[in-house]
């Protein structure tokens, strides 16, 4: 029951791109077309919930057992980045086909801060580990449906005829508030 | 306050992060992948402006098919013989011939010459004004003359003089982005050595041509009759030019009634005094 309401929570309710407002910069810059709106999705589904899990586990075993929890935000964010290197390393040797897909979304996730603030999120909610790893990687799941819902109103948008003073960001922008504000409906969810 | 709260943090955070640099390091030689060196030394020598019309998704895409042996060395069209020699020094091989193509509008009835069905005051776009009525024009396979071909150039060859697209041959680079956006299909990639063009893609019968356009071609085959190289051929009511057996005699060009089959050269030459003028 528990991992259903964190489920929930992170999809629709606490939506990490329309009430807790993280990861818009992606959210903006790729979420112009579906196919890259689904790749970065993809992408940063993966390396949240890995992320998720990794830190967990060195604020646990490392950070509370040192007494150094202040150093958390380094540590992460060291964390997250040699995390998304090593995917991408990996991905190239094992799945080039999905290394291609992904392309240079990969290494922008390391600037996204979506996972870090999952990840101390997480720790601020005090979830064990499987917790976390559902949270990771239904905040990822929240992100992408955000992505994909922005990337079919701006292929829309594209062929519309609007007026030129809001051409481009400020009609995206009008856009990204009004889902916003339909998603903020869901939080009579639960 | 003791002093190994402060060295302890420095050597948990200095541990974490050499642990981390040591695992991509090892990683990085596990999981390294070997790129062909040819991929890189052809990327080099190609122009780089990704413009697609050697019909590789951009310049990487070509030079992973040069190195491969799926592509030619002349594949690049807008590097010219250049490219493709320093290509296929690139690649340790013989250079084939290139040969230079360059886009010509088959089409001369500006405003003077052509008459007009309506009068457009739409957006300046061929698509928009062919979705009107197949266009302003009564000549249902003319130059719109609204410059969509002029804005997707990148080579600033293309200008609209009087209603209708010229089409610079010397900066030109063959890319094909125009032959793409025009609505008429009336830019053709003609031999940059071919001087005589049937500059007419009308298919309407002499008499319907001549109603709508002082300049068009009216089907009379007089350049079929008079072609010592027997370059041409005739196919719904329009000439045709076998650019292969085409000598640069220029006698079509001096026959044909209409002038509605110019010299290439003199043309832009031409235009250009009109311009001045």
């Amino acid at each position: 029951m528990d991992i259903v309401n964190i489920i929930i929570a992170n999809v629709f309710i606490n939506n990490y791109v329309f009430s807790r407002f993280l990861g818009i910069c992606p959210f903006l810059g790729v979420s112009n077309k579906m196919e890259t709106a689904t790749g970065m999705g993809i992408a940063v589904t993966f390396v949240t919930t890995l992320a998720s899990v990794i830190t967990h586990i060195i604020q646990k075993y490392i950070l509370e057992v040192a007494n150094i929890e202040y150093l958390q935000t380094i540590v992460f964010i060291l964390v997250i980045a040699s995390l998304v290197q090593f995917v991408e390393l990996v991905l190239k040797k094992t799945s080039p086909s999905l290394y291609n897909a992904m392309g240079v979304y990969l290494p922008l996730i390391t600037t996204n801060c979506i996972v870090l603030g999952v990840a101390i999120l997480n720790i601020q909610e005090n979830y064990n580990i499987i917790q976390t790893a559902v949270s990771g990687f239904s905040a990822a799941l929240g992100f992408t449906l955000a992505l994909v819902l922005m990337a079919s109103v701006r292929e829309k948008l594209e062929v519309a005829d609007i007026h030129e003073s809001l051409e481009g960001f400020p009609l995206t922008l009008i856009a990204a508030g009004l889902m916003s504000i339909a998603f903020a409906g869901f939080s009579g969810l639960m | 306050m003791e002093i190994t709260n402060i060295i302890q943090p420095i050597l948990i955070l200095g541990g974490i992060g050499l642990l981390f640099g040591a695992l991509l390091s090892i990683a990085s030689k596990i999981f390294a992948v070997e790129i062909d060196q040819n991929v890189e030394r052809i990327l080099n020598v190609l122009p780089g402006a990704n413009c697609g019309a050697c019909g590789y998704p951009g310049c990487e895409g070509l030079a992973k098919a040069l190195a491969e042996g799926k592509a030619e060395s002349n594949a690049c069209v807008v590097g010219g013989q250049k490219v493709a020699n320093d290509v296929a020094k690139a690649l340790g091989i013989t250079a084939s011939e290139f040969e230079k193509n360059v886009a010509v509008v088959l089409c001369q009835g500006d405003c003077d010459k052509a008459k007009d069905k309506y009068v457009y005051q739409g957006i300046e776009d061929c698509k928009a004004q062919n979705i009107l009525a197949d266009g302003k024009k009564e000549c249902p396979y003319g130059c719109l003359g609204c410059g969509s071909c002029y804005d997707v150039c990148a080579f600033d060859a293309i200008a609209i003089i009087n209603g209708i697209a010229i089409i610079d041959r010397e900066k030109c680079t063959a890319c094909k982005k125009c032959i793409e956006v025009c609505p008429k299909h009336i830019i053709e990639l003609v031999p940059y050595e071919s001087h005589a063009v049937v500059k007419c893609k009308s298919e309407d019968p002499g008499k319907a041509v001549r109603g709508y356009c002082s300049i068009g071609c009216i089907g009379c085959k007089i350049c079929v009759k008079n072609c010592p190289e027997d370059a041409f051929s005739f196919e719904n009511n329009l000439a045709k030019i076998n650019y292969e057996k085409c000598t640069n005699c220029m006698t079509c060009v001096e026959k044909c009634p209409t002038k509605s089959i110019v010299d290439v050269t003199y043309d832009l030459i031409k235009e250009e005094n009109k311009i001045a003028g």
